[in-house]
């Protein structure tokens, strides 16, 4: 129990990092848990990307936002990760410490990040997360054990994995 | 071993909570006593195991019922000794395996109060809703003329369900009016749960065809007042179907009594095997119903242009049927028969009382449904400010607390109440006194350990 709930996770849940949508995004993602109805709206904003706070008018709120900064997945480094959404202290804690771990990174380390997580989180504890790459979300780790709640933990991981995708496919 | 029908009532709500002086008043017969409960555990060995190194409190019998030894006897008895295919072949098994197919089927009737061919085996009562919803569908394109008539549904028709429907008695009729171009409408509740009957006697009206609606509803634990609702849908001719998923395990169904059209339940729920369902239906509405699933036995002629199809129940039989699963049901029946269903249901009043009171008292718990005092099955759901159910239902599972956490397949009912998940507590024939203590005990707990979030 005190595994999987550690003080960490419980801090973060309540204290939410990221939380909090911009007008427009870089990219973003919509993902929903259909067992339990959780759901988490997730953005990602690139260094030098315009995104609502500029108030730059660049329109939608989808994949097509930052024209003309010349990002894709190989180039720039994500300035922040903002999401809005409604889960249990594991999902919420998780789009937190997601929000911590990404700043500063390309979107291609952030994508390796999300791989090298998503193997431990699947690995039913035998996997150890990494926490070279992973930081304080290796916390998450004890997650892993319990099968009903992997998905819990995953959830800001895959729309932020989604988010990505769009980048790349700019 | 079995109850006579004229023996049970039917349980029919209130219409509004009436505060209760007392829990004993909400049904007359003698609940359990917690000796004749212990006794009944001893058929039940799955509640004698440990989870995570405390004994099992299995709070979940909503979701699914443990089985007594002697509905696993029954199954096993049938495989070991009779296991044959049911109405096909002439042999000594086949007669047999047929023999107590049927009778599983006569015991089930009786149950209900039903006639034998008004009973259709289903693979469970999900099938059922949809086995009428589609047989409607095949009418309104024609199906089973003239005798199908009175289902034809196209637009200006309206089926009438209400907003505290699990999924499986929303989706099938959601769906039939978008095949049909039919209507579909809701009775909504009030902030304790109750349907809004006022509302019911707006909504249901001439172009009412159709009223589906759940005998308990499986989050709120409130009974709904079905004399009332079939009497708004028998003064404009609309057919009723109950879902009786949440009352036919707990309290005496009385078919006839309440004057339905269509009822429908499932076996696991109440001591039986999964696979196995029931829909009840009226004989003259079966036989005038096209077929839903075709196949083999179930028809009286076939040529390469068309069939006749056999009376119900078999027209609704097709293919191999579960019959292990409907033999154990039978005998599963035979269990509560034996027990009786109105001192469960007197059992489960108390439990469901207890669970309500103690859930009260603890700061930040929000009852949904009827609260404290008011007329309830054994079953109660429930928010706590600033905590998931996820993280509620994951803290009692520690201490070998099985309880429901989520939406429990009623997505809008929980969005009426403004809340996206809830958890859930609900009881059985098997349930102690103790087990509901530390469930309460746990969540109160839970709300420390977790916090309040600010």
């Amino acid at each position: 129990m005190q595994g999987l709930y550690q003080q960490v996770i419980l801090d973060h849940a309540k204290e939410r990092h990221g939380f909090g949508l911009a007008a427009t995004a870089d990219a973003h993602s919509h993902q929903v848990n259909p067992t339990c109805g959780d759901e988490i709206t997730l953005q990602v904003q690139l260094d030098g990307g315009g995104d609502g706070r500029d108030g730059d008018g660049i329109g939608g709120s989808g994949s097509g936002g930052g024209d003309g900064i010349g990002s894709g997945s190989g180039s720039g480094t994500i300035r922040s990760i903002g999401w809005e959404g409604q889960g249990c202290a594991i999902s919420q804690a998780s789009a937190s410490l997601l929000s911590d771990l990404a700043p500063g990174l390309t979107p291609a380390e952030l994508s390796e990040r999300i791989d090298v997580f998503r193997t431990a989180m699947r690995s039913k504890g035998t996997v150890e997360p990494d926490e070279e790459l992973l930081g304080d979300a290796v916390v998450l780790g004890g997650a892993s054990r319990y099968v009903a709640r992997v998905k819990c933990a995953m959830l800001a991981w895959v729309a932020a994995e989604e988010a990505l995708l769009q980048l790349d496919a700019r | 071993m079995s109850t006579t029908d004229t023996a049970r009532t039917p349980i029919v709500g209130t219409t509004a909570p009436e505060a209760l002086s007392s829990p004993e008043l909400l049904s007359a017969p003698k609940p359990l006593s917690a000796p004749e409960v212990e006794q009944l555990r001893l058929d039940f060995p799955i509640l004698a195991r440990e989870v995570n190194g405390h004994p099992l409190a299995y709070l979940d019998s909503g979701a699914t019922s443990q089985k007594p030894l002697q509905v696993l006897d029954a199954e096993r008895n049938f495989y070991l000794n009779e296991n044959s295919a049911v109405h096909r072949g002439a042999h000594t098994l086949a007669a047999e395996a047929t023999e107590s197919f049927e009778n599983a089927r006569a015991t089930i009737a009786s149950f209900i109060g039903a006639a034998d061919d008004e009973v259709v085996y289903t693979s469970n009562a999900t099938e059922g809703i949809n086995l009428v919803a589609y047989a409607m569908s095949n009418a309104s394109l024609g199906r089973g003329a003239p005798a199908s008539a009175r289902f034809r549904l196209g637009v200006g028709d309206e089926i009438v369900v209400t907003e505290m429907e699990h999924h499986a008695n929303l989706l099938p009729w959601q769906e039939l009016a978008a095949r049909t171009g039919a209507t579909l409408r809701y009775i909504p509740i009030d902030e304790y749960g109750a349907l809004r009957l006022d509302v019911a006697a707006e909504v249901i009206g001439e172009q009412t065809r159709v009223l589906a609606f759940t005998h308990v509803s499986n989050v709120l634990g409130v009974i709904n007042p079905v004399a009332q609702l079939v009497e708004l849908a028998r003064a404009v001719g609309a057919l009723v179907l109950l879902d009786a998923c949440q009352s036919a395990p707990h309290l005496a169904l009385a078919v006839k009594a309440l004057d339905i059209d269509f009822a429908v339940f499932s076996g696991h729920k109440m001591l039986g095997p999964t696979g196995v369902g029931i829909l009840y239906g009226r004989r003259e509405l079966l036989n005038a119903l096209p077929p839903f699933l075709t196949g083999g036995s179930m028809i009286v002629s076939v040529t390469m242009e068309a069939t006749e199809y056999l009376p119900a129940p078999q027209r609704f039989e097709a293919g191999t049927q579960r019959v292990s699963q409907a033999i154990a049901l039978g005998a599963a029946i035979d269990y509560l028969s034996a027990v009786g269903l109105d001192r469960i249901a007197a059992h489960e009043a108390v439990l469901g009382q207890r669970l309500v009171a103690g859930l009260s008292e603890i700061e930040g718990v929000r009852v949904l449904g009827p609260q404290a005092g008011h007329e309830r099955v054994g079953l109660a759901s429930f928010d706590v400010a600033g905590i998931h159910s996820h993280d509620v239902g994951q803290f009692l599972d520690d201490r070998g607390i099985a309880v429901r956490v989520g939406h429990h397949c009623a997505q809008p009912l929980h969005r009426r109440l403004g809340v996206v998940s809830s958890t859930r507590a609900s009881t059985y024939l098997y349930t102690t006194d103790d087990e509901v203590d530390r469930f309460l005990a746990g969540v109160a707990d839970a709300v420390t350990f977790f916090g309040v979030r600010a």
